[in-house]
């Protein structure tokens, strides 16, 4: 499926664009987004370092197996096949609680270190496993609990109630993740054996 | 109180789980360092797949092949009840944050932040996340090239919540 989007998403761009006569504009935008992944990742690299670097205080100090300890009732049940005393687990309990606490770019260097944890496990090292799926499915529809950037918009536009979407926003979120909940454990017992 | 507390919870973290590790007898400074390290090697791992998401989605935004996807799908959101103007901010939301974050500027700016298109807007932009890049990243530092059905997964929940947002918010905006 990623293969076919991907390839729609470039071969329907270049045929619109020669159709429309856009196709200066195409090669600009290949080559300024390449240009913008590298600034990207670039900017993601400090962010990265510096709570992995917090992480690893957490970890060998004893903090994060005592916050996973208390939050794993919860998370076991949504990861049925990660041992509760593996690093794995830990981080990504880590990883929830970033979220949970409104620290999204904490919780990704927590995500990616539980997905190297994870991928210790994993005997097709090329294909994803059920528990990064999960990990992922709570990570792309997470919980948002107070959408700052938007709200500043508003502000900034002017608006008589910047705050009023708080409520629909976080129901809306909280929506999407009961259904990727869902969805992904029915998916994975019906991917499991294939 | 979420406000207090997300100002509050980094300088908080940043300050208590090394002190934490310093009484506990700890060589902060050492752990910092070498953890910190690991993020060098991950960040290299993930560009080619942040690049090659990045890429097509550029050129397909570029070649006005988005501007005519959303032209085409007006007709139906128009039948639920979804103004025009949302419909290109719902269908880029998980494929580039920066790219919907402008569109709804725009939206907001245009129609109004109190307006029915603004506050829709408003509400799917913050209740999703860019799916797409999240996908890249979080495999991408694996090295993990088949995803299964994380994509199905990630894309159905933004759609729910997409539909979500439309229906909480014409509940608690009367729209």
């Amino acid at each position: 499926m990623l293969n076919w989007l991907w390839f729609f998403l470039l071969g329907a761009g270049i045929l619109y664009g020669a159709v429309a006569g856009n196709l200066d504009a195409v090669t600009e935008a290949a080559f300024s987004a390449a240009a913008e992944a590298v600034t990207m990742c670039i900017g993601l690299c400090g962010m990265i370092c510096l709570w992995l670097g917090i992480l690893k205080i957490a970890a060998e100090s004893g903090l994060t197996d005592k916050l996973a300890r208390l939050l794993s009732p919860l998370i076991a049940r949504l990861f049925p096949g990660v041992p509760r005393n593996s690093a794995a687990f830990e981080l990504i309990v880590m990883n929830i609680s970033a979220n949970l606490l409104g620290l999204g770019n904490a919780a990704t260097p927590f995500g990616l270190k539980a997905m190297t944890e994870l991928q210790k496990y994993n005997p097709v090292p090329e294909r994803a496993t059920a528990p990064m799926v999960t990990l992922l499915a709570l990570n792309t529809a997470g919980i948002t609990f107070l959408p700052t950037t938007v709200i500043s918009l508003r502000m900034a536009a002017g608006s008589s109630q910047p705050a009023s979407i708080i409520l629909p926003t976080f129901l809306a979120s909280l929506t999407g993740m009961l259904f990727a909940v869902a969805l992904d454990a029915a998916l994975r017992r019906k991917y499991s054996g294939r | 109180m979420m406000e207090l507390l997300s100002h509050y919870a980094v300088p908080a973290m940043l300050l208590l789980v090394p002190l934490y590790g310093l009484l506990k007898g700890k060589p902060v400074y050492e752990l910092f360092v070498s953890g910190a390290a690991e993020g060098v090697g991950l960040m290299l791992s993930i560009l080619p797949y942040l690049l090659a998401m990045l890429t097509v989605i550029a050129v397909f935004r570029a070649s006005g092949a988005f501007a005519a996807l959303a032209g085409i799908l007006e007709p139906l959101t128009s039948a639920l009840g979804i103004p025009p103007e949302v419909l290109p901010v719902a269908l880029l939301r998980p494929l580039s944050g920066n790219g919907a974050l402008a569109l709804t500027a725009d939206v907001i700016n245009t129609c109004g932040p109190d307006s029915s298109a603004g506050l829709l807007a408003s509400v799917m932009q913050g209740s999703t996340d860019t799916t797409c890049y999240i996908l890249a990243v979080y495999f991408g530092a694996v090295g993990v090239k088949k995803y299964r059905y994380a994509l199905t997964v990630g894309l159905a929940a933004d759609l729910v919540s997409f539909l979500a947002a439309a229906v909480f918010s014409a509940i608690f905006f009367n729209i």
